[in-house]
C-alpha cells in the first residue's frame, strides 16, 4: 500500500471522484451533471481495484456506470420539455440542504473515528470472486435472496404501473 | 517450434531484460505496456482496414458484383484510401451541438472498443492482461461505451442522431441480458472467469459442443450488441439516415467505424475464447489459429449481413426479452443439472 505508484493512483482517482461529484450538483445542464455522475462511478471502480476488490469493480462498472447511469440518461433525454431546457432544479431549498448535509458528515465523521481500522497488511491477492461467490450463496443466503425477491417484487410493479390498460 | 510460437512474448521479454539493465523495474513495466499496446493498436487498425476490405469484397461476390477493385492488387488498397481521405477532411462541429461531449464521444466508443482486448488471449500468455476477472471485465468496458453513443446522439443536436442514440441503448441494454446469462454456463463448467483457465479447460472438448444453445444465445445477442444486420436499427439508413453519428465528419466519423468494426472482431475473438478452444489447434502457431478462428466467425456475420434483412423495433426487444432470455436461464439450469453429482455418478455407471 506504500507503493509510490499506488498512493499515486489513489491521488488521481480521489481528486477526479470528488471534482466530478461536486460537478454533478454544481453544473446546471442535467445532462452534463449525469455525465459527471457516470466519470464519478468509474473513479470508484477504480479505487476498488486499488483494494484488490476487482470482482467489485467490474460489477461497479457494469451496474452503475454500465446500466444505471443508462436508464438515468435515457429517463433525462425521454422526459425533456420544452419549459425546463435541461435544467437542474432551482436550488431554493439551500437551508434544508445544508442541514441535512451536516448531520450526515457529523454522523460520517463519529462513525469513522470510532471504527478501529485494520491497520495490518491486505490479505494476499487470492482470487477473491470465488470467496465472494461462497459466502452470498453459503452464508449469506437468506439475506441474497430476500433482496433477489425484493427486486423481482420492484420489477413486476413497475411493469404494472406501467402498463396502460 | 517454441520459438516460433512464442515469437511475440519472447521479443517482449527480451526487452524487458535488455532495459532491465539500465532502468528501474517499475519504469520498464511502463515501458513495456505502452510498446504492447502501441503493436496492439497499429494491429487493430490495419486489421480493421482489412476487415472493410473483406466485407466489401465479400458482400460483392455475394450480390454478383466485384466489389472495390480499382486501388491496388484486388482493390486491397481501397480502405488505405479512405482512411487517407477521410483524415483530410474537414473536421465539421454543428453550430448548436454540446462541443465537449461531441467531441468525446467518439472517443470513449473507440477507447471501450479497444480496452476489451486487454484481457483477449491471442496466444499461450499472450494477453495484454491476463486479469481473473477476465470475461466480467470484457462485458462491464463494453456496457460503457454505450454511453459514447448516447453522448454523440444527445450533443449533435439532431433529432435523427438522437433517435439512433435512443434506439442503440434501447437495443444494447436489452441484449446484454442474454449475453451476459450465455456466459454463465461456459463460467459455471470452467469455475472460473479468467480467460486463459476459460481456454485451457477447452483443451480436450470445445465448449461449443457442450454448450451449443450458450453459442448461438451468445452469437445471436453479440450481433445485436455491435449493431450488426439484421439488428442495425441503431444506423438503418432507410430511416433515421445513419442513426446518432450522422452529423459527424472527417476523422471523428472514421472513428465510429474503426470502433464498429473492433467491436465485431471482438464480439467474434470473444466467442472463439468461450466456445472455439481460443488458440488451440494442432501444427500451425496458436496467434495464426487464433485469427483464422475470429477471422471465420467474422465471416458468417459478413454472410449472415448479405442474407437477412432488418428486424423491427418491436421484433427486436420482443425476441430479446421472450426467447433469448428465457432460453439463456434454461441453459443455465440445463448446465447447473450437469453439473450435479448424482448427474454424474449416472454418467460414470453408465460408462461402465
Amino acid at each position: 500500500m506504500n507503493d509510490p505508484v499506488v498512493i499515486l493512483a489513489f491521488a488521481v482517482l480521489a481528486i477526479v471522484m470528488l471534482v466530478s461529484a461536486a460537478a454533478v450538483v454544481l453544473l446546471r445542464n442535467i445532462v452534463h451533471c449525469a455525465l459527471f455522475l457516470a466519470l464519478s462511478f468509474l473513479s470508484v471502480a477504480g479505487i476498488y481495484i486499488l483494494l484488490n476488490a476487482e470482482f467489485l469493480a467490474a460489477v461497479q462498472i457494469l451496474i452503475y456506470a454500465g446500466a444505471v447511469m443508462i436508464l438515468l440518461l435515457f429517463a433525462i433525454m425521454l422526459t425533456q420539455r420544452a419549459g425546463a431546457i435541461a435544467e437542474n432544479p432551482p436550488n431554493n431549498q439551500v437551508g434544508m440542504a445544508a442541514v441535512v448535509a451536516v448531520a450526515l458528515f457529523g454522523l460520517l465523521a463519529l462513525v469513522l473515528s470510532g471504527t478501529s481500522w485494520l491497520t495490518g497488511a491486505p490479505a494476499a491477492t487470492q482470487p477473491n470472486t470465488e470467496a465472494l461467490g461462497r459466502a452470498l450463496f453459503e452464508y449469506y443466503v437468506l439475506p441474497f435472496e430476500i433482496a433477489s425477491v425484493l427486486l423481482l417484487v420492484a420489477m413486476i410493479g413497475a411493469i404494472v404501473i406501467a402498463r396502460e390498460d | 517450434m517454441e520459438v516460433i510460437n512464442n515469437i511475440f512474448v519472447i521479443i517482449r521479454d527480451v526487452i524487458a531484460v535488455m532495459l532491465g539493465f539500465f532502468l528501474p523495474p517499475t519504469l520498464v513495466e511502463a515501458i513495456i505496456a505502452v510498446l504492447v499496446i502501441s503493436v496492439f493498436l497499429g494491429f487493430m487498425t490495419v486489421n480493421v482496414m482489412m476487415q472493410v476490405w473483406a466485407e466489401r469484397k465479400t458482400i460483392a461476390y455475394m450480390q454478383d458484383r466485384f466489389g472495390p477493385n480499382r486501388v491496388g492488387p484486388f482493390g486491397l488498397m481501397q480502405s488505405v484510401a479512405d482512411a487517407v481521405k477521410l483524415l483530410t477532411k474537414e473536421d465539421i462541429i454543428p453550430t448548436h451541438a454540446d462541443k465537449w461531449v461531441f467531441r468525446l464521444g467518439p472517443i470513449i466508443v473507440v477507447s471501450t472498443a479497444l480496452m476489451v482486448y486487454g484481457v483477449m488471449p491471442f496466444g499461450d500468455g499472450m494477453v495484454i492482461a491476463d486479469l481473473n476477472i477476465g470475461i466480467l471485465f470484457a462485458i462491464s468496458i463494453a456496457s460503457i461505451g454505450t454511453i459514447g453513443f448516447l453522448m454523440s446522439g444527445w450533443s449533435s443536436n439532431n433529432k435523427y442522431a438522437l433517435l439512433g442514440a435512443m434506439r442503440a441503448v434501447a437495443q444494447m441494454v436489452s441484449y446484454e441480458i442474454p449475453l451476459v446469462l450465455s456466459i454463465i454456463g461456459v463460467v459455471m463448467l470452467v469455475g472460473s472467469l479468467q480467460m486463459s483457465e476459460i481456454v485451457k479447460a477447452q483443451s480436450g472438448l470445445w465448449f461449443v459442443i457442450w454448450q451449443p444453445l450458450g453459442f448461438v444465445i451468445f452469437f445471436i445477442a453479440g450481433l445485436a450488441e455491435i449493431n450488426r444486420t439484421p439488428f442495425d436499427m441503431v444506423e438503418a439508413d432507410s430511416e433515421i439516415v445513419a442513426g446518432y453519428f450522422i452529423e459527424y465528419s472527417g476523422m471523428r466519423f472514421a472513428v465510429f467505424y474503426l470502433a464498429e468494426y473492433m467491436s465485431a472482431f471482438a464480439s467474434a475473438a470473444i466467442a472463439v475464447t468461450l466456445f472455439f478452444g481460443g488458440w488451440q489447434g494442432p501444427l500451425l502457431p496458436p496467434y495464426i489459429w487464433f485469427l483464422l478462428k475470429v477471422w471465420l466467425i467474422f465471416f458468417v456475420m459478413i454472410w449472415i449481413r448479405a442474407t437477412l434483412p432488418r428486424v423491427r423495433v418491436d421484433q427486436l426487444m420482443g425476441f430479446a426479452w421472450k426467447v433469448l432470455i428465457p432460453l439463456a436461464l434454461l441453459n443455465i439450469f440445463l448446465t447447473g443439472a450437469i453439473l450435479q453429482p448424482w448427474y454424474q455418478g449416472l454418467v460414470q455407471g453408465l460408462a461402465k
